[in-house]
C-alpha cells in the first residue's frame, strides 16, 4: 500500500506501483487539469509539484511519488490566484490551454527558486514545456510580471 | 442567404429554455472548406439546404442562452462569435450563457476549419442580433402604446426616452415571441461607432478554467463505467492483420480483453479507422502496458516499399518536367526560348505531422442502436457520418458532445480516434475511452503533404522577371476521399498557386502527378505552406540577382494596386467559397501590409550585419493579407536564433483584437518549427518519428523571442486569422538566413544545413 498526499488529501493507492504519477492523477483521482502529453519527459504537459519542486508525473511512478506531497494544478491555489495565474489572466496567456497547466507549474516553481529571473533562467526553465499553439512571448511576459508581483523577493 | 424564424422550443434543445422565452433560429449556407474534395459536392449536390445555425433564447428572467456551433481549440472562436450576435441584440454580456452544440446538420457545417468561422456566420450573427432587438423593441411599443421607433434597445433593456419608460428583456421575452418576425429589409444594424463588443478583446468564457486546470478536453471525458483502449495499429498504412497473440498482454495487471478493430475499406478512406488490436483495460496504463506485450504479424502490404528519401526525389524528377497547367498567362515557353537571362530553383518541403499537444482522444459508450461521445473534434458531423458508417447506424443515433481541443490544426477535423471508442464499446459492451498515445500521433497522423516545387523566371529589365514558370508535385488531399487521385485538387493548386500575384506578363502554373504511400490531410495552411515558402524564397532570390532591396522589389515586381481578376486568365478559382467582389484578390492591400511589417520592423534603416540580418514574405490566404518581417541571427555554429517577428496583416472586419493577435503570434512559432526543425520521413514504410524528441516543434528558447502583430484597420468583409499568418513564416526565415549568411535554403527543414 502507497501512501501519498495530493492537494492536501492523503490517499492510499495499491496498485501496480511503476504506474506513472500522471495515471493515477487523472484516472484514479480525476484530477485531470494534469495533462498528457508525450509519456517521456519531452514536453511538460505534466508538469505537478512534488515536495514544492516541478516534476514531470509521467515519469514519476507511485514507488517513487510513496509518502511524497504531490500539488498539482487544482491545488496551486484555493481561488486560482496564485501569483503565475493572475499574471496568466492578465496577458491572457492561454490559446488552447492543454499545455497551460504544465506551464504554470513549471513557472511557479522557477519562481519560487529564482524570484528575479533572467531570460535566460526562463529559456532553462520553460523550454521543455512545448507549447504547440506558441503562447511563448505572452509566457515569458507573464513571468517577468508575476516576478514583479511577488516584489522580486 | 439567411433567414430567420420563431422555432419552437421542441426544436430548440428543449432542457435549455422554459416554455416562455423568446427562441429564433436563423441559417446560413457556408461554404465548406472540405467540401471540394467530397463526393457530395464533386457530384454537384445541394448542401445549401435550410439547416437553422443560429439559436437564441431569452428568457422571462433576462438570461440569455445562445448556441455556439464552432469547436474550440485556441482561437476563441467558440466565445467570440457568440459576442458578435450579443453586440448586435445590445445585450450584456454577463447575462449570456453559451451552450456547446452538439454536432447536427441543422447549425450547417460546423467543420472548423479553413479559417471560416467568423466570415461564414458573421452576417448571420448579426442578423439575429438585430432581428430579435426589433422584436423587442416593437414589443416594448405595444406594451407602452408609442412608435415602435422610438424605443430602443439598450444593454439589456428596452427604454421609451421621452416617458422615461425603460423594461428588460427578459420583462419582453414572451410578448417579443409573440410578434411577427422582421422582413430583413425592415432591419437596422449598429454603425461600428455603437459596437459594445466588436472590436474589443473580451476575454475567452474558458480562459479561467484553463488557468484553474478546470477545462475539459476530449482527454478529460468521463463517462460512468467507462474502461481504457489503447491500440496497435499497422506500422505500415494500409497494412492487414494476420495473427496476434494476446495471451502475454491480458496477464497485465488491470487488462481486461483484447478487441480486434478491422481495417479500413474500400476506396474513400476518409475518417475510417486504419483498424488494429485494441487492449481494453481498467486504466490508460494497464492499456498501454498490456499493448506492449502483444504479439502482432502484418502482412505489411504496398506501402512497405515507401522510402521518403527515394520519393523526395521522384517528385524533384516531376517537377523537373512540364505538367499539367492550371494558369497559363502570356507565353512563358516563348519568352524563355528569347534567349535572354534565366533563374531557376528547386524547393521540397517534407510531411508534417499536426502533434497537437492533446493528441486525438474521446470516449464513447454504444446502447441499444445508439452512440453518444464526447469528443475533441473540429468537425462533429463528420463525427456523426463515421461513427454511423462504421456502425451501420443511422447518423441521426449519434450524439457528439464536442469538448475543448487541446490543439487541432487540423488533425481534429478527422475523426477516425472517435470511431475507434464507438466501435470498441459496442465489442465491450460498456464506454470506451480511446487515448491516442504520442507515437501514435506521429506515426499515424493524416500528414501533411511533402511537396517538391520547381520555379523558372525570365529576367528582364532592372532584374524583373518577364516570365515566371512554377511546377509543382505533392500527394493530395484528394487521396484521403479517393485513393485514386493524383493531381492536386482545385483548392491546393488556389492556395498560393494558381493565384500567384505578382504583374508579370507571361506566367504558368502547373501541377504534376504524386502517389500517396501515408494518410494526407490539411494542416494548418495548408498547401500555401510549401507554395508561399517555394514562391516567395524564388522572389526573394530574384530580387538579390538584381542587387535589389527585398521590400522594394517585391513592391515593385506586385505592380500597381489593382484587383486581379483570375478568371480573366482562365483560372477557376475557389477563393475560398467567397464571390470575389466581396472578397478581392486586391494587390493595394497586399502591398499595404508589405510596407506596414517593413515600417514596423524598422527595414529601411537596418544593413545586415555579419550573421543578423531581416528578411521578408507577404501571402494572401484565407482571403487575408499577411507580411511578415523576421529579424534573426546565425552564430558561428549555423544557429538561428529569431530576435523579432513583425507581421502586419489585414483580415478585414476583426471582432476581438487580442485573440486575433494571438492567433499570429502563435503562427510565428508555428512556422518557425516548419522552417527549423520539424520533419517526417519513412523507412520501408514506418515513419521513423515517433515523439517530440525526433518530431521536433519550436521550445521556448528555439521561437522567436518577440512577435508584433500590426493589424491593418479595415471595415471590409471578415476573412479569416487562424491559418494565415503561418505561409509567410517559412519564406521569410530563409529570405533572412539568405541575406545574413549568403545561403539560399532550398530544402525544409533547416536543421544543421548552416553547420
Amino acid at each position: 500500500m502507497i501512501q501519498l498526499k495530493v492537494n492536501g488529501k492523503v490517499q492510499q493507492y495499491d496498485g501496480d506501483p511503476e504506474m506513472p504519477l500522471l495515471w493515477y492523477l487523472r484516472d484514479e483521482l480525476q484530477y485531470t487539469g494534469t495533462k498528457y502529453g508525450c509519456g517521456q519527459g519531452l514536453c511538460g504537459a505534466c508538469t505537478v509539484h512534488l515536495n514544492g519542486k516541478a516534476v514531470r508525473s509521467c515519469q514519476t511512478t507511485l514507488k517513487a511519488a510513496a509518502n511524497q506531497t504531490i500539488i498539482t494544478i487544482e491545488g496551486l491555489s484555493a481561488t486560482a490566484n496564485h501569483p503565475v495565474q493572475q499574471a496568466w489572466r492578465e496577458h491572457n496567456v492561454p490559446q488552447c490551454g492543454y499545455c497551460q497547466s504544465g506551464q504554470i507549474m513549471q513557472a511557479a516553481s522557477l519562481l519560487k527558486e529564482k524570484p528575479k529571473p533572467t531570460d535566460a533562467d526562463i529559456d532553462a526553465a520553460m523550454k521543455g514545456n512545448i507549447c504547440r499553439c506558441g503562447t511563448y512571448m505572452r509566457i515569458r511576459e507573464a513571468i517577468k510580471d508575476a516576478a514583479k508581483a511577488k516584489g522580486g523577493k | 442567404m439567411h433567414k430567420i424564424e420563431i422555432v419552437t422550443r421542441r426544436t430548440f434543445l428543449s432542457h435549455l429554455v422554459s416554455t416562455s422565452a423568446l427562441v429564433l433560429g436563423a441559417n446560413a449556407t457556408p461554404f465548406d472548406f472540405m467540401g471540394a474534395a467530397t463526393e457530395a459536392n464533386l457530384s454537384g449536390a445541394d448542401n445549401a439546404a435550410w439547416n437553422p445555425n443560429v439559436y437564441l433564447g431569452i428568457e422571462p428572467n433576462g438570461q440569455i442562452i445562445l448556441i455556439t456551433h464552432r469547436s474550440e481549440m485556441g482561437t476563441g472562436i467558440r466565445s467570440v462569435l457568440p459576442t458578435v450576435l450579443a453586440d448586435e441584440l445590445e445585450a450584456d454580456w454577463k447575462r449570456v450563457k453559451l451552450e456547446q452544440a452538439i454536432g447536427d446538420t441543422k447549425y450547417g457545417s460546423q467543420n472548423t476549419d479553413g479559417s471560416c468561422s467568423i466570415r461564414d456566420f458573421y452576417d448571420a450573427m448579426r442578423e439575429a442580433g438585430a432581428t430579435a432587438r426589433l422584436m423587442l423593441e416593437r414589443a416594448a411599443a405595444e406594451k407602452w402604446g408609442v412608435p415602435a421607433a422610438e424605443c430602443k434597445a439598450q444593454n439589456h433593456f428596452v427604454v421609451h426616452a421621452k416617458t422615461n419608460k425603460k423594461l428588460g428583456f427578459g420583462e419582453l421575452a414572451t410578448l417579443a415571441a409573440k410578434q411577427p418576425v422582421p422582413k430583413k429589409e425592415e432591419l437596422k444594424y449598429k454603425s461600428p461607432a455603437e459596437f459594445k463588443y466588436i472590436g474589443k478583446s473580451l476575454p475567452t468564457i474558458d480562459r479561467d478554467d484553463i488557468l484553474a486546470g478546470k477545462g475539459t478536453f476530449g482527454i478529460d471525458a468521463t463517462m460512468p463505467g467507462m474502461v481504457y483502449a489503447s491500440i496497435e495499429r499497422s506500422p505500415v498504412f494500409g497494412g492487414t492483420l494476420k495473427s496476434f497473440d494476446d495471451s502475454a498482454a491480458k496477464q497485465v495487471k488491470g487488462v481486461l480483453q483484447t478487441v480486434e478493430i478491422p481495417r479500413f475499406k474500400g476506396q474513400s478512406l476518409m475518417f475510417q479507422p486504419l483498424g488494429g488490436v485494441a487492449v481494453i483495460a481498467n486504466n490508460t496504463w494497464a492499456a498501454q502496458k498490456g499493448r506492449e506485450k502483444l504479439k502482432v504479424d502484418w502482412d505489411k502490404g504496398a506501402n512497405a516499399e515507401y522510402d521518403s528519401t527515394k520519393y523526395k526525389a521522384s517528385l524533384i524528377e516531376t517537377v523537373r518536367k512540364p505538367q499539367k497547367a492550371l494558369r497559363n498567362v502570356g507565353n512563358v515557353d516563348a519568352e524563355f526560348a528569347k534567349g535572354g537571362k534565366t533563374h531557376e530553383a528547386e524547393y521540397y518541403m517534407p510531411h508534417l505531422s499536426h502533434a497537437p499537444m492533446e493528441p486525438p482522444a474521446a470516449v464513447a459508450e454504444y446502447k441499444d442502436g445508439k452512440v453518444v461521445c464526447h469528443a475533441a473534434t473540429q468537425n462533429p458531423q463528420a463525427v456523426q457520418d463515421t461513427v454511423a458508417q462504421a456502425l451501420g447506424i443511422d447518423k441521426k443515433n449519434v450524439i457528439c458532445h464536442v469538448t475543448l481541443l487541446g490543439g487541432g490544426f487540423g488533425r481534429k477535423s478527422k475523426p477516425d480516434y472517435v470511431a475507434e471508442a464507438a466501435l470498441l464499446s459496442k465489442a465491450v459492451g460498456k464506454p470506451v475511452k480511446v487515448t491516442w498515445s504520442r507515437e501514435d500521433d506521429i506515426q499515424f497522423d493524416y500528414y501533411h503533404a511533402v511537396a517538391a516545387m520547381y520555379l523558372k523566371a525570365a529576367i528582364g529589365d532592372n532584374g524583373k522577371p518577364t516570365a515566371l514558370l512554377q511546377r509543382s508535385a505533392f500527394p493530395s488531399i484528394g487521396t484521403t476521399f479517393n485513393s485514386a487521385a493524383r493531381y492536386g485538387a482545385g483548392f491546393e493548386m488556389d492556395m498560393g498557386w494558381t493565384d500567384a500575384p505578382f504583374d508579370i506578363p507571361n506566367i504558368r502554373s502547373e501541377n504534376g502527378p504524386a502517389q500517396n504511400h501515408v494518410r494526407i490531410g490539411w494542416l494548418r495552411a495548408v498547401a500555401n505552406l510549401y507554395h508561399a515558402y517555394g514562391l516567395h524564397s524564388f522572389m526573394d532570390e530574384l530580387a538579390n540577382l538584381a542587387k535589389r532591396d527585398s521590400v522594394e522589389y517585391l513592391l515593385d515586381v506586385l505592380g500597381a494596386p489593382r484587383k486581379l481578376d483570375l478568371k480573366a486568365q482562365g483560372v477557376n478559382y475557389s477563393n475560398q467559397g467567397k464571390p470575389i467582389d466581396k472578397y478581392p484578390l486586391d494587390i493595394g492591400r497586399l502591398k499595404r501590409v508589405i510596407e506596414l511589417a517593413a515600417e514596423q520592423s524598422g527595414w529601411a534603416k537596418r544593413k545586415p550585419t555579419k550573421g543578423r540580418a531581416l528578411g521578408i514574405a507577404a501571402h494572401r490566404s484565407f482571403l487575408t493579407y499577411v507580411a511578415a518581417v523576421v529579424d534573426l541571427e546565425v552564430d558561428d555554429k549555423g544557429k538561428v536564433k529569431i530576435h523579432r517577428v513583425d507581421i502586419a496583416a489585414d483580415a478585414g472586419t476583426i471582432i476581438n483584437p487580442d485573440r486575433v493577435k494571438s492567433q499570429f503570434e502563435g503562427a510565428s512559432v508555428f512556422g518557425t518549427s516548419i522552417a527549423l526543425m520539424s520533419e517526417i520521413t519513412a523507412t520501408n514504410g514506418v515513419i521513423n518519428q515517433s515523439n517530440f524528441h525526433d518530431y521536433q516543434v519550436a521550445r521556448m528558447n528555439e521561437a522567436p523571442y518577440a512577435t508584433h502583430v500590426h493589424i491593418v484597420p479595415s471595415d471590409a468583409p471578415p476573412a479569416g486569422v487562424g491559418e494565415p499568418g503561418v505561409p509567410p513564416i517559412m519564406p521569410a526565415i530563409c529570405n533572412a538566413i539568405a541575406a545574413a549568411t549568403g545561403k539560399r535554403i532550398r530544402s525544409l527543414p533547416l536543421k544543421r544545413q548552416l553547420a
